[in-house]
């Protein structure tokens, strides 16, 4: 009985905590049904905007753990990105070394930039976020003048094919069809293992020559990576292999049963180590058990015709993956390193913070360039991806989607995780692709669906922040513990009433 | 010298820089040969076409909600009023029936229904930025920017059968610009509607000395607008508001109602915001539906602060200068580029870098304090 009653509390609480991102996904999916677009077309569309925006909403993550909240100065990365995609273009460079070159460039700007935000903001403190957005916009004013008035104008710039024809300012679009197009996106990954395992080769080399300079103590693991390294690398010799990776495309099935497959070897290396390793009794075996069943069952579900259809149209471009998945691999993991630990401690509280000796001002101005450094990566893989860059508009709405689609799914202004920013990008724009055929089926018009995906991102934002104030001036009415703000400047008078009377 | 730094003190050095800069670009502006006439003529008409808008920062400032970016809420209200207004105007056949008054009758009504909306809208809008203290600017912005894009769902919806509305052969939806010229555009500024509309008696509204237009009609409304204003804050009402806005702990235990006062000056800074739409649209010509109001709540925040605002403190004086100074840059920077070196979007560029940087200092300033 009780822990039926405990089951409902708990599925109330889950219910509760992530309310909107529920809401959400109920109304993408009547938008979906309504719709009536087909499944491949609304799939694709999805995977091809995960590969555009979810680097750039995962940049918003570590100033949302420094307590700067959502950080609308990513605006400033984007531009970062775009200077050093124009000089890439102008230069004609192109290719793979061209988009190197445009993260050389794009890197050192941003952060400047990082670090001139951070400065700002640690002017105006509790602020950030309203100072943030207006500062998006000036920058956007720089930004202009810059490209509009500055190149041409004042520094000659002769190139009738990003120039305006009067010699002066930057054309509105300029297309990276031939340069800088698809130059991450088509990375074939018999490429990518190559690199990696020469790195992984380097790095072995130099451990064990730090080793043998008796400076690091090498350990099994080391051993057992590399070995595992070496064996990919070797595989990808064999011609079936080779051929498969010698593509820069993954289909989804494929992509999907890799997945599957790596995950179900993990759960059966921890089901043998607690068996004969650990000798644990075998109730905790359930739990894996449970888990290679569900992948099992995903696994067949592959199997249904509907859904094989669709994952075998959808094709992945690998590295802009393998970059996410490192984003997020990275946010993990900078939680559990002291640079990490004193955000977290800034981000909670930056009184307690400075008591225990950390200097927040410096940890909030890292937290940003962190920030804008990843924006400003975000950006250049999303203007690979698409291929055009609008010179004047590609910047202008990335902190409002980003933002959006991170509070979607189900992030707050003090708490933001990997989790919700996939989640939240998958969900906000399944409703992009699906608004306006959904408006176009309800209203008879396809603008009122347009339009209603954007208030839909605007309000999504109006009533995270809302609700964010609401409970903070709660809690600042009523202190739930003693509330020591109020009580500081109350013991003095204690005291000296105390003395008083004696 | 002390009188010296007091006055620079009281200047303050953005407003300095953009006045000095205003003042340089009239000089070059004369020098090159421009019809000064004329150019006062578009400054003065720029200057009372966002001066009431700019008028609904100081109710907001006063009772403590800060900039009040979401000011669009108003607009929304005044344009509503509006399109409503044009729509009876035109079933009731107006134009027919009453001839020169029927042009006043659609402004009055437009008044009145933006007036009552804005009224109500900002009654529940004050409710929510009381429950968000401390964050009201954040929370604005973005309940400004939400509105402006729910009211494009609106005017896309709207089925209205006045063509000057309604986009020809659709049956649905409103156009992007109206033209009111066949209804109250310009009738309180514009001297050849008022001629060829407006009888005898009424010829003063709007006439020309030389070149130099004067919108007579236009000066008296928003003289009397800021009048009522000014003399609020002078009642009791108004003065317990101010106290409201200065210091809360003070003005609570002194017996008032922190909360409502805060409820009432954001009702009334919508409330102005619907009547300062609606004049910006009377001396405009034109009624911008769907995105065109986005930013302007940042555009009115922008020049009361140049005005010599603070998120703390407005006066009448500061929208009378900061919207002359912000305008009249805007005004006669764009012939003078166009001379110089011909980029005609330079002025765009500047009213984005000035607007955004201007609020950028004024939040540095406020939150730099009290760290």
């Amino acid at each position: 009985m009780s822990q039926k009653t405990d089951f409902f509390k708990k599925a109330g609480s889950f219910l509760f905590d992530n309310k909107v991102m529920i809401a959400f996904a109920a109304i993408c999916l009547a938008a979906i049904v309504l719709s009536g677009s087909p499944m491949t077309f609304i799939v694709d569309g999805v995977f091809t905007r995960i590969t555009r925006n979810t680097f750039t909403v995962l940049a918003l993550i570590i100033p949302v753990l420094a307590g700067l909240g959502l950080n609308f100065g990513i605006v400033i990365g984007a531009i970062a990105a775009q200077i050093a995609v124009f000089c890439v273009v102008y230069w004609g460079l192109g290719g793979f070394g061209g988009m190197l070159l445009s993260v050389l460039i794009a890197t050192p700007l941003a952060v400047l930039f990082g670090y001139l935000v951070g400065k700002l903001f640690n002017r105006m403190k509790g602020a950030e976020m309203i100072a943030g957005l207006i500062l998006g916009y000036f920058a956007d004013g720089l930004y202009q003048l810059l490209f509009l008035v500055i190149i041409g104008g004042v520094i000659p710039v002769n190139n009738p094919k990003l120039i305006i024809s009067g010699g002066v300012g930057v054309k509105n679009t300029i297309d990276l069809t031939g340069n800088l197009k698809y130059a991450i996106d088509s990375v074939r990954m018999v490429d990518i293992v190559t690199v990696v395992f020469y790195v992984v080769l380097a790095v072995t080399l130099i451990k064990v020559i730090l080793h043998l300079l008796k400076k690091y103590q090498l350990n099994k693991g080391d051993f057992i990576f590399f070995g595992i390294v070496g064996l990919l690398f070797g595989i990808s010799y064999i011609p079936v292999v080779e051929k498969f990776l010698s593509t820069d495309r993954l289909i989804l099935l494929d992509a999907l049963t890799a997945v599957l497959i790596v995950l179900a070897i993990l759960q059966l290396i921890k089901i043998v180590r607690s068996i004969w390793i650990d000798k644990e009794p075998l109730k905790t075996l359930v739990k894996p058990i449970v888990t290679l069943l569900v992948y099992g069952l995903i696994y067949a579900l592959t199997f249904i015709p509907e859904i094989e259809e669709v994952l075998s149209y959808v094709k992945l471009p690998v590295l802009p993956f393998l970059l996410i998945a490192g984003l997020c691999w990275f946010n993990q993991k900078i939680l559990s390193t002291r640079l990490g630990q004193n955000m977290r401690t800034v981000g909670q509280s930056q009184s307690v913070a400075m008591a225990s000796g950390i200097d927040v001002d410096k940890t909030r101005v890292i937290a940003m360039i962190i920030s804008t450094v990843l924006a400003s990566w975000g950006q250049l893989i999303f203007l690979q991806n698409i291929g055009t860059f609008s010179t004047y508009g590609a910047h202008t709405q990335i902190a409002q989607f980003a933002i959006a689609a991170l509070l979607v799914g189900g992030a707050s202004v003090q708490k933001a995780t990997n989790k919700q920013a996939i989640i939240g990008v998958i969900l906000f724009h399944t409703l992009f692709i699906v608004a306006p055929e959904a408006g176009k089926q309800l209203f008879d018009n396809a603008q009122i669906g347009e339009y209603f995906r954007v208030f839909v991102s605007y309000g999504v934002i109006a009533l995270s922040l809302a609700m964010h104030a609401w409970t903070q001036f709660k809690k600042e009415v009523q202190p739930p513990t003693g509330g020591a703000d109020l009580e500081i400047p109350a013991l003095p008078a204690v005291t000296v009433k105390q003395q008083t009377l004696k | 010298m002390k009188t010296i730094k007091d006055i620079y003190e009281n200047i303050g050095l953005p407003r300095l820089i953009i006045g000095v800069f205003f003042i340089f670009l009239v000089v070059v502006s004369i020098v090159l040969g421009f019809s000064p006439a004329a150019l006062f003529s578009d400054v003065v008409r720029r200057w009372l076409m966002y001066g009431t808008l700019v008028l609904a920062m100081v109710p907001g400032i006063q009772s403590g909600i800060g900039l009040n970016f979401g000011v669009s809420l108003g607009i929304s209200a005044g344009l509503l009023g509006s399109v409503f207004a044009m729509e009876i105007s035109f079933l009731r056949n107006w134009n027919e029936v009453l001839g020169a008054g029927a042009p006043w009758l659609t402004l009055l009504l437009a008044l009145l229904f933006g007036i009552i909306m804005a009224a109500i809208l900002g009654t529940l809008y004050g409710l929510l930025l009381n429950r968000v203290k401390g964050s009201e600017m954040t929370v604005s912005t973005y309940v400004g920017f939400s509105v402006i894009a729910f009211m494009n769902i609106v005017w896309l919806s709207l089925a209205f059968k006045n063509g000057e509305l309604s986009w020809p052969l659709q049956g649905q939806g409103l156009r992007n610009t109206a033209s009111l010229s066949g209804s109250f555009g310009g009738l309180l500024s514009n001297p050849d509607v008022v001629q060829s509309t407006q009888p005898a008696w009424l010829q003063w509204l709007a006439f020309k000395i030389g070149d130099f237009t004067l919108p007579l009609g236009l000066i008296l409304v928003f003289a009397l607008l800021c009048f009522s204003v000014w003399l609020f804050f002078r009642s009791k009402l108004g003065i317990a508001m101010s106290g409201a806005g200065e210091n809360q702990l003070f003005t609570t235990s002194s017996g008032i109602d922190v909360d409502r006062k805060r409820i009432q000056g954001t009702a009334i800074s919508t409330v102005l915001g619907a009547i300062g739409i609606i004049l910006y649209a009377q001396t405009y010509g034109f009624l911008q539906l769907y995105n065109a109001p986005l930013m302007m709540g940042f555009a009115s925040v922008a020049s009361i602060l140049i005005g010599g605002a603070s998120v703390r403190r407005a006066k009448i004086s500061h929208v009378l200068i900061g919207t002359l100074l912000f305008q009249g840059i805007l005004v006669t920077a764009l012939p003078v580029v166009n001379e110089v070196i011909e980029i005609g979007t330079l002025p765009e560029v500047l009213r984005i870098i000035i607007s955004n940087g201007i609020i950028l200092y004024a939040l540095s300033k406020t939150k730099g304090g009290n760290q």
